[in-house]
């Protein structure tokens, strides 16, 4: 009876979640009359549009390999950059007990707490002033912006929870801050180090609203998704195959890290 | 054991070492000092500098488009924000039961949170097609009758981009109330049992205590991201019909792509006072723990 009642409470979650899921690689594996045709599975399945996709025989794919490289620097370049801005400004506030700590941890937990897109128009218009619009170092450092709030928090909370004797014992031995700090609190953070990297990683590739903002040639993979409902006759079956490729990497990181996520996402989240 | 491995320097004087340790906590708090100059407080200034003018705000207030996207603005905070909790309220109590199937199932859940916006997004875009897409089919094969033309009405295209958001949204959010419920001590549960309580009364008097404040604040916290929320707007309607379903945060972002970026920071300015009280309780809140 209880087990029946759980039953009927899963499955309606089950397709709520894996349809637009599922639609999504049911076109991919259609031809658009069979996509167009509104059926659950194809006649013929076939692997054709993936085909178009790799070889860039569309309009609006001649640019698919250079945006998917754009994307991974993009994602990279903010991931390395996250963690270098958050980790020493979380050590240098939850270790070296810093004057000021303080306020910049609210300064950061301010801009955290900014409606994602309310940031963006003024970003764009700063941007444009520091000569930055459709150089891809715009892109990185605004993702930088928006991910070090959380990546500081999360990572000041992580390194709050550290002995204070390890860094009495340094001390004591002289060691100097910068020894402490690669020698006894980077390998001890290792965890969430890996979280917030993948954090910083993720958010960055998924990006769309600044990418299309602050880069208008020389675009990730997200901004050339966008450009595929220009017209009205849009290619969907071959739009859902790039969309696929797109989606799957940052799923497969997060399911590969996922250990790690979740437990620095909610030790943060209960606190509260 | 790093930490073995540390060389031994002749001592220092105490206050000179100190020093150092301040200077180099300076040195590596540097980085995020100037990203938050230059990518915020310096960006911000600017802005608000930049809707200063009187007349952006009756030019904005004269826009036809604007009261709609105000009105549009509060259902979706309150609408969608509000069902998304109650929901992820409900099925954080199905998730912590403990079973293997449970599990699984809950890692197939946070899908929609872990894969990007745009390809699920125009993917239920095309799904409420009115003559191709499959919910439409599906109602004509099971009803013989046409479906709506799900993003041609304001009212039904703001309903699905609600939608989209909750789909979006709802597993984060089951996922930090069910740390909430997982935090609670099982033996309030066994002696609520032991008292006879209902599954009901458990909830009221177990559960809800516990929980309130972290759903409260997440609720708060959610309205203000939510007012951020560009995607699941524009990219299911594009603020269309006849930019009958734009909200604050594309309303602002069609200005920037009309070339007008007063106009567009006045769209901005004009929910800050809604937006500073919250996120200054915000602040209130979080840095308490200090």
């Amino acid at each position: 009876m209880r087990e029946a009642r759980l039953w009927l409470i899963a499955i309606p979650i089950l397709l709520w979640t894996l349809l637009p899921i599922y639609h999504i690689f049911l076109f991919s594996i259609s031809t658009k009359d069979s996509a167009f045709s509104g059926a659950l599975w194809p006649a013929k399945p076939t692997l054709h549009n993936f085909g178009t996709v790799f070889r860039q025989e569309h309009f609006y794919l001649h640019d698919f390999w250079h945006q998917i490289w754009n994307s991974v620097w993009i994602a990279c370049a903010t991931g390395v950059l996250t963690l270098v801005v958050a980790t020493t400004a979380a050590f240098a506030i939850s270790r070296l007990k810093v004057k000021g700590g303080r306020v910049v941890m609210n300064a950061a937990l301010f801009t955290y707490f900014i409606p994602a897109a309310f940031l963006a128009v003024p970003m764009y218009k700063a941007m444009g002033t520091y000569g930055l619009l459709n150089n891809r170092w715009s892109l990185v450092l605004a993702m930088v912006t928006l991910a070090s709030p959380y990546a500081i928090w999360v990572l000041k909370q992580a390194s709050d929870r550290l002995p204070w004797e390890l860094d009495e014992a340094a001390r004591i031995d002289g060691a100097t801050p910068l020894q402490l700090f690669h020698l006894v609190y980077l390998p001890l953070m290792m965890p969430s180090l890996v979280a917030i990297g993948t954090y910083a990683l993720l958010l960055a590739w998924n990006e769309y609203l600044y990418a299309f903002l602050l880069l208008s040639n020389n675009i990730p993979l997200a901004v050339g998704l966008g450009h595929f409902l220009a017209s009205d006759d849009s290619p969907w079956e071959l739009l859902m195959a790039t969309a696929l490729i797109y989606a799957v990497p940052p799923a497969a990181i997060y399911y590969a890290f996922r250990r790690y996520m979740v437990g620095g996402l909610t030790a943060g989240a209960v606190k509260t | 054991m790093a930490a073995i491995a540390i060389p031994h320097p002749p001592p220092a004087a105490p206050r000179r070492r100190l020093s150092s340790w301040q200077t180099w906590g300076v040195i590596m708090l540097m980085p995020y000092i100037l990203v938050f100059l230059v990518f915020v407080l310096y960006p911000v200034t600017y802005g608000l500098w930049l809707a200063r003018h009187p007349q952006s705000y009756r030019t904005l207030f004269e826009d036809p488009v604007f009261f709609r996207t105000v009105v549009n603005t509060i259902v979706f905070l309150l609408v969608a924000v509000n069902l998304k909790f109650l929901l992820a309220l409900f099925l954080s109590g199905f998730f912590v039961h403990e079973r293997r199937w449970i599990r699984w199932l809950s890692v197939i859940f946070i899908i929609p949170w872990a894969v990007p916006a745009i390809p699920t997004i125009f993917s239920i875009r095309f799904m409420l097609n009115p003559e191709w897409g499959i919910v439409n089919s599906l109602i004509f094969r099971l009803t013989g009758a046409d479906g709506p033309n799900w993003l041609n009405d304001p009212t039904l295209a703001l309903s699905m981009a609600m939608l989209v958001h909750i789909w979006k949204a709802l597993p984060f959010w089951t996922l930090i109330l069910m740390a909430g419920r997982l935090a609670i001590p099982r033996e309030q549960y066994e002696a609520a049992s032991v008292d006879g309580a209902t599954a009901w009364q458990k909830f009221k008097y177990v559960t809800w205590p516990s929980i309130r404040t972290l759903y409260l604040t997440s609720t708060l916290l959610s309205m203000i991201w939510t007012l951020g929320d560009f995607n699941s707007v524009y990219l299911l309607t594009g603020g269309g019909p006849a930019d009958l379903t734009h909200v604050l945060a594309t309303l602002g972002i069609r200005y920037i792509r009309l070339d007008q970026v007063d106009q567009a920071m006045t769209t901005i300015v004009v929910a800050l006072p809604f937006v500073l009280p919250l996120v200054y309780f915000m602040m209130k809140r979080l840095s308490v723990d200090e």
